[in-house]
């Protein structure tokens, strides 16, 4: 029970582990509860001579390294975190829907609206609007990004350039808070997270659009394809299509999120490997409740059933919805700052230097040194 | 992680939105903590003390190991630092764990630059980290951050105050690092003289305006145990790494004649709660302060040491592009001065060499010439003494076929008169 185990092997780095096993009960209980465990550790000794104490056995080699993810947790849940979303998809997709149902609360305004009086824009817009939201304690801003206008032209060349000027936009204003002098403690994270592109369902394949789009936005930002409005396609018609987008973003070289080359270890991949093989999601989007069973579940009620959003034999909501919010989403934030921001941050800073350094034949380093 | 302070009250353009249901954000916590077990943690502390105060003890005990230590000697000429680096683990949470100690201090008869080794290598983590970070190619999230994160400054006991290396080093060090200053051999002081000696020391240090660590205060579920243990600076420890049995277990202690001093009693000595404090409840903060705080300042003046700003002289916000541009322009200007210089010199080089080189040239041709010349000399020289020789044949072969002929003629006379005398002897 009280082992010491303090066995050192002789290496270059030396690894040492203490009392493992023993203590991997405790570490879990300690991590639901925020107390600092100070009675644990004091032995209830009231002599210096050692009487036999009646408290509980207590295994000195533990030490409390594993008390750091407690503390991690507390410093992030004190933080807050932040998300950005952007969706794109031509109007009328159910982009806006989508969005209050992935949050459960009307982050959007505009499905209320009446459809009549709003006009479609005659260039791609770019809203941004954010949110404050709460659950269990863990605050969120949520921005939502929406792009009202694009592949609504009758000319969509080049949709895609406002929406890249806007990702470049944010990665500059990170950029250029960074290199100031006096930059704030945390630096506002205005970077687009994720993208979500609205696939409109018709059953055959991709079109040229899409795939401009996503081949072109694949190589800054995170692109979660969803087939929208999935309810008007069978599920053998949403198999083919599906298989067919899988093959057409493969034929063009198009990344989308998880991307292959970013998995980390072999359960990395093992796990994204099944997301990549049901993407894209075929979501239906909803945020009126009716009755079905007996519960009241949010769904599209139409004159030959009700179709359940978080049922998963008749959508893939729920596993898009699993996919950004309750697993991958530290993944998502993490390829966007460490990824797609140090690429962009590579080529803002090669611009000013690669015509120079190979006029002097100074080598990249000795200039990295003065870099900024 | 960076997002902003979400603040309490909306900011504007910011809605409140109130969730109709379970969306499932609330496991973001565990995902990070997931990915930080991933990639694992580290830390680095410093130990500042005199040769033998008990540094490595103390930090085989803390840390429940035993890292390889030397005894070092009390003849060091100057202060030197000693780092050593060690994985361990616990549970699930891998530490990647720095130690630095000092080997020296204190030691030498002249003790002004005693902390400058120190603040070097202080400095020296903070470059390398700004040098990461400045890079255009950077891998931050798989950089071996070694900026000391803690600095244990222990304090010999005693029992009357600071001395005065002590309030230098540490005046010199605390905008750099997070100073926890600690008693060591805290088992050599009485109960009534430890609590004298502590406020003393803590009034010298306010009134010296040294600041020390502070634990933090702003987290309500820590906060009272925090400000607690801020009323027990600086701690009295006491470090042991041997086991005594008492009653039926066995406890790491010092033993003595007159008793048996243990190491986590609390009446003893607050070896626990520095533990406490240092591992289990402030390590992540104690990492913050150092980025935050300690790593920015380092860097604003490091920048501007280099002669960047954020506005110039108009209070217009330069850009650090527009500076660098202008420093950059320097520099090329250096460069290509410099570059100039090198080609005269290249120059000036080859002609001398060229000069050289036809020098060897002409010498070479001038003894190939009178190296013919011997050669013509001597073939004449020899061909005359054929000619001679050849004369000489000539004249003996004419001499030779004379006499020849001469015996040749001699002995036909001979012949005959031999024939007469021999016909003239018989008659």
């Amino acid at each position: 029970m009280l082992e010491q185990d303090g066995e050192v092997v002789k290496d270059a780095r030396r690894a040492a582990s203490i009392g493992p096993e023993v203590f991997s009960s405790y570490s879990s209980s300690a991590m639901s509860e925020a107390v600092v465990p100070d009675t644990m550790v004091s032995p209830a000794v009231s002599s210096l001579y050692g009487e036999k104490t009646g408290g509980p056995a207590v295994d000195f080699s533990y030490v409390g390294i594993d008390a750091i993810l407690e503390q991690m947790r507390r410093k992030a849940m004190k933080q807050g975190f932040e998300l950005n979303i952007m969706v794109v998809g031509q109007s009328g997709l159910g982009k806006s829907t989508l969005m209050n149902t992935l949050f459960k609360s009307k982050v959007s305004r505009k499905s209320v609206m009446a459809t009549a009086q709003e006009k479609i824009p005659k260039t791609i817009e770019i809203k941004s609007i954010s949110h404050d939201i709460e659950e269990k304690g863990v605050r969120m801003k949520l921005t939502v990004i929406d792009t009202p206008g694009f592949g609504d032209q009758i000319n969509n060349e080049n949709c895609w350039q406002p929406i890249m000027k806007f990702i470049n936009d944010q990665y500059e204003a990170y950029l250029q808070e960074e290199i100031n002098i006096n930059r704030k403690k945390r630096i506002p994270d205005s970077r687009v997270h994720c993208c979500i592109y609205f696939i409109p369902p018709t059953g055959h394949c991709l079109r040229p659009l899409d795939v401009e789009f996503m081949r072109r936005l694949s190589k800054v930002v995170n692109i979660v394809p969803v087939i929208a409005k999935a309810d008007t396609l069978t599920l053998e018609e949403r198999d083919f299509f599906k298989k067919k987008i899988r093959e057409e973003l493969r034929a063009n070289g198009i990344d989308v999120y998880p991307q292959k080359e970013f998995d980390e270890d072999a359960e990395d991949r093992m796990i994204n490997e099944k997301i990549r093989e049901m993407i894209p999601f075929a979501v239906v989007g909803s945020d009126q409740e009716y009755q079905v069973n007996g519960r009241r579940l949010l769904g599209r009620k139409t004159k030959w059933g009700t179709i359940e959003v978080e049922n998963i034999a008749h959508c893939e909501f729920a596993y898009l919805r699993d996919l950004l919010i309750r697993t991958h989403m530290q993944n998502i934030k993490d390829i966007t700052s460490s990824i797609h921001y140090e690429m962009y941050r590579v080529r803002r800073l090669n611009e000013n230097n690669t015509a120079v350094a190979h006029a002097n034949g100074i080598p990249e380093h000795h200039l990295a040194a003065h870099e900024m | 992680m960076t997002s902003s302070d979400v603040a309490r009250q909306p900011d504007k353009g910011v809605r409140p939105l109130s969730l109709a249901g379970h969306v499932g954000f609330d496991s973001l916590p565990d995902q990070l903590v997931n990915k930080s077990i991933c990639q694992g943690f580290c830390f680095n502390i410093l130990c500042i003390g005199e040769t033998g105060i008990g540094k490595s003890t103390l930090m085989d005990t803390l840390f429940n190991t035993n890292f390889e230590n030397f005894e070092s000697s009390h003849f060091e000429p100057q202060v030197k630092l000693r780092a050593q680096t060690y994985d361990l683990q616990e549970s699930n949470v891998r530490l990647r764990l720095t130690v630095v100690n000092t080997v020296g201090f204190g030691d030498q008869m002249n003790k002004q630059e005693s902390y400058q080794p120190v603040v070097d290598y202080i400095d020296k983590q903070f470059e390398s980290y700004l040098q990461e970070e400045l890079k255009i190619k950077r891998s931050l999230h798989n950089y071996h951050d070694s900026r000391v994160h803690a600095c244990l400054y222990f304090i010999s006991p005693s029992g009357h105050s600071l001395k005065s290396l002590d309030l230098v080093t540490m005046k010199k060090l605390d905008s750099k690092v997070n100073i926890i200053p600690v008693i060591a051999k805290a088992d050599t002081i009485s109960k009534s003289e430890l609590h004298k000696f502590k406020i003393k020391i803590m009034s010298e240090l306010v009134s010296n305006g040294v600041q020390i660590y502070q634990f933090p205060l702003d987290d309500e579920t820590v906060a009272k145990v925090n400000t607690a243990m801020n009323g027990h600076l600086p701690f009295a420890v006491v470090g042991s790494t041997e086991e005594v049995s008492i009653g039926n277990k066995m406890v790491k202690a010092r033993q003595y004649p007159w008793g048996i001093v243990q190491v986590e009693n609390e009446h003893h000595c607050d070896f626990v709660k520095l533990r406490e404090m240092l591992i289990c409840v402030n390590m992540e903060d104690l990492r913050e302060q150092t980025h935050t705080r300690h790593y920015e300042l380092y860097r604003r003046c490091k920048l501007e040491e280099m002669g960047f700003k954020d506005t110039d002289p108009e209070c217009k916000p330069v850009s650090l592009q527009q500076t660098y541009e202008a420093k950059r322009q320097e520099f090329l200007v250096d460069l290509q001065k410099r570059e100039d210089e090198m080609r005269q010199i290249f120059v000036q080089r080859v002609k001398e060499k060229e000069s050289e080189l036809k020098e060897a040239e002409r010498e070479l041709q001038s003894r190939f010439e009178q190296l013919k010349r011997l050669h013509a000399d001597e073939k004449a020289a020899l061909e005359e003494k054929k000619r001679l020789l050849d004369e000489d044949q000539s004249s003996f072969s004419k001499r030779r076929t004379a006499a020849q002929l001469l015996q040749a003629q001699s002995l036909t006379a001979n012949g005959k008169k031999d024939k007469d005398r021999k016909n003239s002897g018989f008659m």
